[in-house]
């Protein structure tokens, strides 16, 4: 057993316990291993699996049903474009071009290669007034341009040169 | 407020507000609506941030305040009161709320959502104490029939009824969920209650309890709203502490206990079978109605599940009276709505009308026309289960039968407007894409009509549109929406039929000529350079990512339509618009 599988073992069980405590469920459950791993590994589904005694295909219906959860890990920056109705009829397609072409991200994928950055769509955030409206690691960006995504996505890689 | 007050900078103003104020060894109550910590939204989101200033209980309002405007705010109107002209609201600010009458808004922005004692200050848990110590379940019942207030979701099923239904079923366990499931694109009414006055939906959820004898509650809240589930877990927790929440409630007897259910993003949990399977930890999926919810819900016990906003209304209904709220609205359609209005529109921003208000009304007096001098051409109302009217109808009002009547919806309130440069024929694309994207599967109608529609639809806005097309999609709409088993696919082909009955001649260009008369669909436009504007900047040249721009420096370039992919990058970034498209 190596160490990074000790410590996901312990992660699995505290989380487990958690879940038995709070008498919650299985959405539940999954919600708060994404919380802590940023996706939902297959590993942890096969181990609660086992130790729940619950099929595993139950904890992937839910998985692959609800758009929350990621079984693939994804970037390290997340870029989410609101593509709500008022960000639709106010350019949320276009904005959204821009970034994967500045990316050099095919339509099928969202994840550039180095995975420094996923680029996500999201049905709406509810601030349809400042539309259209993309998130960057978190910070609202209302009235987006393709200007300013580009230049926010570019100082991300310049960043990340750094860190090299 | 909420999130348009943040994003605009309505964290930064309040801490330069407190910085400045300490400063200046001033004492003053700071009260800025577009905290996160001080109100909720106020509505006129567009003019963000804005801050209300109280001097010796004069108010006045400063709109688009950034933290650099702060200082001499502070210095000419709180210390030499002198209010500064220039940056005041003006004549826009009152239009936007001289129509409007606030009912479940009326505390938004007043109270802080962040604390108990504000809101039983502004007369909170009075309808609840009334209810408990004065009422029975059955004259709770009758005053919500009496008041006439219908389901704020989307149906609109009267809530009186809805309450009598599941009051008169015996069982020892009932339940009472809050759809806070607020899914419908382009919709936030739900969001800026939950964020900007929690108590409220608390308050409601008890009374309702109350009424039909359940002692637990649900509210199932998206995940996609951080803000409101940490306010309303706040306030269930404070609630709790106080006893406004728990056992024996004011003495009392009633016992009642809320707990957070988080949504994991799925439109058709909005739906309400679908959303008790969900809270019980399954896939959302709908189940065949009935058995209706009120006689076998969640863990297969009576259960009713309201709406946010409907929940709202429940405190001053009963504060205030049926016969009071009744006065509101139209015959069948009683009391106020809150509509999310959007699009391009010139003030964009959360409003609260009495049912039966024109849409020019709202469009024109509150929402103060179009932007950029552009011509109105359609209101999408109703979300991906709603329609289209076009300008012509403008006068028609606002209520649940009007709006049925030409095709549309109520809806949950949200409401875009559309200008000429929107393609009707896109609007439809987009919300079959969705639709689509959302249905759960569970029946074959939905599964399988929503893609085959979607995929005609994509056909038409990419040129290969077929004669017979139209009649095929008006064929395939009536059968999905007969045959669905839950509402997700009973109005999905909304979008498609109400575009396709107002708007039919665009479907014609787009098939017939190829053209799209917006300049919307990409695959139907071309692209070229005016060499009689262009500088020869090279701007579009590099933007180009398929080498289709070619010129020296400084003299017009050309663009090569068959290497031209039609991104419409050059369009974006020419500065002197010598880049057209037709």
């Amino acid at each position: 057993m190596n160490v990074i599988f000790t410590t996901m073992h312990e992660q699995l069980t505290d989380l487990l316990v958690r879940f038995r405590e709070s008498e919650g469920n299985l959405i539940t459950l999954l919600q708060d291993t994404q919380e802590v791993f940023g996706y939902v590994p297959q590993e942890a589904v096969y181990w609660y699996a086992n130790e729940l005694d619950v099929p595993a295909s139950r904890f992937f219906g839910i998985a692959t049903f609800y758009a929350q959860f990621h079984l693939k890990p994804r970037g390290k920056n997340i870029v989410t474009a609101c593509c709500g109705t008022a960000c639709h009829v106010r350019g949320a397609e276009r904005l959204v071009n821009a970034v994967k072409r500045e990316l050099k991200l095919e339509e099928d994928q969202d994840t550039t290669e180095d995975r420094l950055i996923t680029v996500e769509k999201l049905a709406c955030l509810g601030t349809c007034s400042l539309a259209p409206v993309v998130i960057i690691n978190g910070k609202m960006f209302g009235k987006a341009t393709t200007d300013i995504l580009t230049r926010e996505i570019r100082s991300l890689k310049k960043e990340a040169k750094k860190d090299e | 407020m909420g999130p348009g007050g943040i994003a605009s900078g309505g964290g930064e103003v309040l801490s330069a507000f407190e910085t400045l104020l300490k400063q200046s060894n001033l004492s003053a109550e700071i009260k800025d609506r577009c905290s996160t910590h001080k109100v909720g939204c106020l509505g006129m989101c567009s003019m963000d941030v804005l801050v209300d200033l109280f001097i010796d209980g004069k108010k006045t309002t400063y709109q688009k305040v950034n933290a650099g405007m702060v200082q001499r705010i502070i210095d000419e109107h709180i210390i030499q009161g002198a209010p500064i002209a220039e940056w005041i609201t003006d004549e826009e600010y009152d239009n936007f709320y001289s129509k409007q009458i606030k009912v479940v808004l009326s505390d938004c922005g007043v109270v802080d959502p962040e604390s108990l004692a504000s809101y039983v200050a502004n007369g909170g848990y009075k309808a609840t104490d009334k209810v408990l110590k004065t009422m029975s379940p059955v004259e709770v019942t009758d005053v919500m029939t009496k008041s006439g207030l219908r389901g704020r979701g989307g149906a609109g099923f009267p809530t009186g009824l809805k309450w009598e239904t599941c009051r008169k079923v015996p069982s020892s366990q009932k339940y009472i969920i809050c759809n806070a499931d607020e899914g419908d694109p382009g919709a936030f009414m739900d969001r800026a209650v939950l964020e900007g006055n929690p108590h409220a939906v608390i308050e409601g959820m008890l009374i309702g309890a109350y009424a039909i004898g359940a002692d637990k509650g649900y509210v199932y809240v998206r995940a996609e709203y951080p803000l409101a589930v940490e306010r309303l877990s706040q306030a269930i927790k404070e609630a709790t502490a106080k006893g406004f929440l728990g056992k024996n409630i004011m003495n009392t007897g009633f016992n009642f206990s809320i707990k957070l259910k988080l949504g994991a993003g799925a439109f058709v949990c909005g739906e309400e079978t679908a959303l008790i399977a969900s809270i019980e930890g399954q896939r959302g999926m709908p189940r065949p109605k009935p058995p209706f919810p009120v006689f076998s819900g969640l863990w297969g016990k009576p259960t009713v599940i309201n709406n946010v906003e409907t929940l709202a209304n429940i405190a001053y209904i009963i504060t205030k009276g049926a016969e009071w709220y009744a006065s509101y609205g139209t015959e069948k359609s009683k009391g106020t709505k809150v509509f999310a209005l959007t699009g391009k529109v010139k003030n964009t921003g959360l409003i609260e009308v009495p049912m039966g208000i024109t849409l020019r009304e709202i469009i024109y007096d509150i929402g103060g026309g179009i932007e950029g001098g552009k011509a109105l051409k359609a209101v999408q109302t109703g979300g991906p289960s709603g329609g289209c009217i076009p300008a012509s109808m403008l006068d028609i009002n606002v209520d649940y039968e009007s709006l049925a009547k030409v095709g549309s919806i109520v809806g949950s309130g949200g409401m875009i407007v559309l200008d000429e440069d929107n393609c009707m024929v896109n609007i439809a694309k987009y919300f079959l894409a969705f639709t689509q994207l959302e249905s759960c599967g569970k029946c074959v109608p939905c599964r399988i009509g929503t893609k085959r529609l979607l995929e005609i639809l994509e056909r038409i806005t990419k040129g290969l549109g077929r004669e017979g097309d139209i009649e095929l999609l008006e064929r395939l709409s009536k059968d999905i929406k007969s045959a669905s088993l839950c509402g997700l696919g009973q109005t999905a082909p909304n979008p498609v039929l109400s575009t396709l009955n107002y708007f039919r001649d665009e479907y014609e260009a787009h098939i017939r000529d190829k053209k799209c008369p917006a300049k919307v669909c990409k695959d139907l436009l071309t692209y070229s350079i005016l060499e009689a504007v262009c500088t020869g900047c090279g701007a579009c040249k590099r933007a180009c990512p398929s080498a289709a721009i070619s010129g020296d420096k400084k003299k017009p370039h050309k663009l090569n339509a068959d290497l031209c992919v039609r991104c419409g990058a050059c369009f974006d970034v020419c500065k002197f618009k010598s880049v057209t498209k037709e």
